[in-house]
C-alpha cells in the first residue's frame, strides 16, 4: 500500500509495525475484571456489580458502587499523577506516603476553628498565637508549600548529589513521616473551618474526584503536549542522550520531583479535609499503590513510557477490585494478597509485551 | 581563507599522561568530504571530541567558518553549526522521529518557559523536508526508535544533522554496527550530502567506504597526524602502510 515517495534504500512501509497504544491493553483488563465481578456477582451473590439490579437507583447502574469506586481512589490517585511523571522520567518516589502525613498535619494545624461546641478548641495547635478561623488559602499555601519543600529537597539530592532516587526519597519518607509524628508529639489534629472541610466534601462529596479527574486531564495534557512533558519522557527513554541533545537534565529532576511532591501535599489537603481531622498515621502506604497504580497502568518502571490516561485506568482496576472484594464479602486481608499479585502480573505482562515488539521489530 | 570551513592549529589533548593527541593542524575546505582513519588508539576519537566540544584540548585552536572558537560543551558546537553522530547513538529509544529530530530545540507555538506548547506540525514537516534534504527513507515518522532496525536508528541519527542546516557533519563509524544494506543506505545518504555540498569528517575504519566517498585521507598514528592524502593519488595498501607505521607523510617526518 503506502509506498513512501522519496527517498533510496530498502526500507518499506509495514503496517504490522505499527504500535497498538498500552492504554487499550490496560482498559481491557480493567473492563475484564469487571466482568468477571458481574459474572461472580450473579452467581454468588444473585445481584449485579456495576448496574442497578433492584431498582434503587434512578439510572440503570449502582450509583452508589460508582461513586465508592472512584472515590477511594481519588486521593491516591492524585499522588499516582505525580508519581507516573516521576517514573517516566526514570525515577522513583517512594516519599509521598510520608509527604501525605507531614502535610495533613501541619496544613490542618493552620486550618483550626477557635471555639468547637463554646470551649476552645481542644486539639488547637496554635491557640495561643490566635491562628484559628483563619481564611482556607493559608492551610492550602502552607500545605503546599511543605509539599514543595519536601520535593525540592527530593528533586536536588537526586539531580546534584547523584545518589539514586530510590535512596533519596527514602530518606525523605523516614524524614517526612518522622516531621508528621512531631508535629503535634503524635496527637491528631482536628476541627477544621468549615472552608477547609469544603476541599475533601465540596460539591456533594464529589470535590475529590473532581480534582483528581481535573489534575489527570491537565497532566496528561502537560506531558503529551508541551516541552515538560516531551523531556520527562526523553530523559526517561535515553539520560545521555538528552543531555547531549542539550536538555537541562539535573533542572528537569528537580522540578519533575517538586511538582510529585507538591502533588503528594494536594492529596493530603483532600484527605485530611475529608476526614476533618488529620494523624501522623495518614498516607502510610500510599506511595506504593500510588507506584501501583502507575504499573498496573502501563508505566515502565524502566522509564520513558506510560502515560497519566494508562494511570487513571490503573487507579479505576484498584478501586475495582477493592469495591468487587466488598461486594462479594471477601476479607479485606484477601485484597491485599491479591492487590500483591496484581501489580507483580502488570509488570510480567508488560516485560512479555516489551519482549514481543522487540522480536518483532 | 574563507574557503576553509574547519582549521586545527597545534590541537593537542592530554589525558593525564597519556598524549592521546599532540599537535593536529587539519583543515578542511567547505564541501570537501575528509576521512579520518588510523588504528585503534591513533588519536581519531580524541580528535573529534575535541572538536565537537564534548572535551576541551589541551592547547592548540580551532578556527570554524573564519572565527577562533572555544566550544565548553557539544550544546555550543551544534549551536554553532556542527553536528556529530557519535558511535553510540543519540536518541531516546521511547520517542519517535520528529521528536528525536527536535530533542533539546523542540519547535514551540506558545513560549511558557518550560511548559511550552509543542509545535508538532512544523516539527514533522521540518523532519520530512529533512528527511527529503538526505534522502533518507523512514517507513513511519511515528514509529519509536524502539521499533527500528540499526540502519533505520543510524538514518535518523544522520538524518538530524541535515535537518538543521549544520555548516560540518562529522559522523564516528556511522556503519561500524550496520549490515551490508543497511550500510549501502547510510553510504547513499553520504554521497547525497556530497552533491550538496555539505562538508563531512568521517571516522571510518572501512577501506572501501572511504575510497568510495571521501576527497582526501589524513592518517592518524600514536596521536598524530602522519599522512595527508588525495583519494586519486593513493591507493589502499599505501594508507595501511601509513596507519601501521611503514610510511610518514615527508611534511610529518619531524613530528613522528
Amino acid at each position: 500500500m503506502a509506498q513512501s515517495v522519496h527517498g533510496v534504500g530498502g526500507l518499506k512501509f509495514d503496517a504490522s509495525k505499527r504500535v497498538w497504544p498500552n492504554e487499550l491493553n490496560v482498559l481491557a483488563a480493567l473492563i475484564i475484571i469487571v466482568v468477571i465481578f458481574e459474572v461472580l456477582g450473579a452467581l454468588v451473590m444473585g445481584q449485579s456489580f456495576l448496574f442497578d439490579s433492584q431498582g434503587r437507583f434512578s439510572s440503570i447502574f449502582n450509583e452508589q458502587r460508582l461513586y465508592i469506586i472512584v472515590l477511594q481512589v481519588s486521593i491516591v490517585g492524585i499522588i499516582a499523577i505525580g508519581v507516573t511523571q516521576v517514573i517516566i522520567s526514570g525515577g522513583i518516589d517512594l516519599s509521598s506516603g510520608s509527604i501525605v502525613g507531614a502535610t495533613a498535619m501541619i496544613a490542618m494545624s493552620f486550618a483550626q476553628v477557635a471555639e468547637v461546641n463554646g470551649q476552645p478548641n481542644p486539639k488547637g495547635m496554635f491557640l495561643e498565637q490566635g491562628w484559628v478561623d483563619l481564611p482556607v488559602t493559608v492551610p492550602v499555601l502552607v500545605g503546599l508549600s511543605c509539599g514543595l519543600a519536601a520535593g525540592l529537597i527530593n528533586g536536588l539530592l537526586i539531580a546534584y548529589t547523584r545518589i539514586p532516587p530510590f535512596i533519596a526519597t527514602l530518606g525523605m519518607m523516614v524524614t517526612a513521616r518522622g516531621i508528621a509524628k512531631w508535629w503535634s508529639k503524635g496527637q491528631p489534629i482536628s476541627f477544621p473551618t468549615e472552608s477547609y472541610a469544603t476541599i475533601g466534601n465540596g460539591l456533594n462529596g464529589w470535590m475529590p474526584v473532581v480534582i483528581f479527574v481535573g489534575l489527570a486531564i491537565l497532566f496528561q495534557l502537560i506531558l503529551k503536549f508541551t516541552v515538560y512533558g516531551k523531556h520527562t519522557y526523553a530523559i526517561g527513554s535515553n539520560e545521555d542522550a538528552a543531555r547531549m541533545s542539550g536538555i537541562k537534565v539535573a533542572r528537569h529532576k528537580v522540578l519533575v520531583y517538586t511538582i510529585a511532591g507538591m502533588l503528594a501535599a494536594l492529596a493530603a489537603l483532600v484527605l485530611s479535609s475529608k476526614n476533618l481531622t488529620a494523624q501522623a498515621g495518614m498516607g502510610v502506604m500510599y506511595e506504593l499503590d500510588a507506584i501501583a497504580m502507575a504499573v498496573i497502568g502501563g508505566v515502565s518502571l524502566s522509564g520513558g513510557r506510560g502515560s497519566v490516561v494508562g494511570t487513571v485506568i490503573g487507579a479505576l482496576i484498584f478501586g475495582v477490585i477493592i469495591s468487587g472484594f466488598t461486594f462479594l464479602r471477601l476479607d479485606a486481608y484477601y485484597q491485599e494478597m491479591v492487590k500483591g499479585a496484581i501489580i507483580v502480573g502488570a509488570v510480567v505482562l508488560d516485560q512479555w509485551r516489551q519482549r514481543y515488539q522487540a522480536q518483532r521489530a | 581563507m574563507s574557503d576553509i570551513i574547519l582549521e586545527t592549529r597545534g590541537l593537542t589533548k592530554h589525558y593525564g599522561g597519556v598524549h592521546a593527541l599532540e599537535d593536529a593542524d587539519f583543515s578542511l575546505r567547505k564541501g570537501e568530504h575528509v576521512a579520518i582513519m588510523g588504528d585503534n588508539g591513533a588519536g581519531k576519537s580524541t580528535f573529534v571530541r575535541q572538536i565537537t566540544g564534548v572535551e576541551q584540548p589541551t592547547r592548540g585552536e580551532i578556527v570554524f567558518d573564519g572565527a577562533p572558537v572555544n566550544f565548553a560543551g557539544p550544546i555550543e558546537a551544534r549551536e554553532a553549526g556542527i553536528e556529530t553522530v557519535f558511535q553510540t547513538l543519540a536518541l531516546a529509544d521511547d520517542l519517535d522521529v520528529p521528536d528525536n529530530l527536535f530533542l533539546g530545540r523542540e519547535k514551540t507555538l506558545f513560549n511558557l518557559g518550560p511548559f511550552s506548547i509543542l509545535d508538532y506540525r512544523g516539527m514533522r514537516e521540518a523532519t520530512l523536508a529533512g528527511l527529503q534534504k538526505t534522502a533518507v527513507k523512514i517507513p513511519n515518522l511515528r514509529n519509536t526508535i524502539r521499533n527500528m532496525s540499526g540502519g533505520q536508528r543510524q538514518c535518523v541519527a544522520i538524518a538530524r544533522t541535515a535537518t538543521f542546516h549544520s555548516k560540518l557533519t562529522i559522523m564516528d563509524e556511522p556503519t561500524a554496527a550496520l549490515g551490508v544494506q543497511e550500510t549501502a543506505q547510510v553510504e547513499n545518504i553520504i554521497r547525497n550530502l556530497k552533491e550538496q555540498g555539505e562538508p563531512l569528517i568521517l571516522v571510518s575504519h572501512n577501506m572501501r567506504q572511504v575510497f568510495d566517498l571521501v576527497d582526501r585521507i589524513v592518517v592518524f598514528r600514536r596521536g598524530r597526524i602522519v599522512a595527508n592524502l588525495n583519494k586519486n593519488e593513493t591507493d589502499g595498501q599505501d594508507v595501511v602502510a601509513y596507519i601501521t607505521g611503514a610510511k610518514t607523510g615527508i611534511e610529518y617526518q619531524s613530528a613522528a
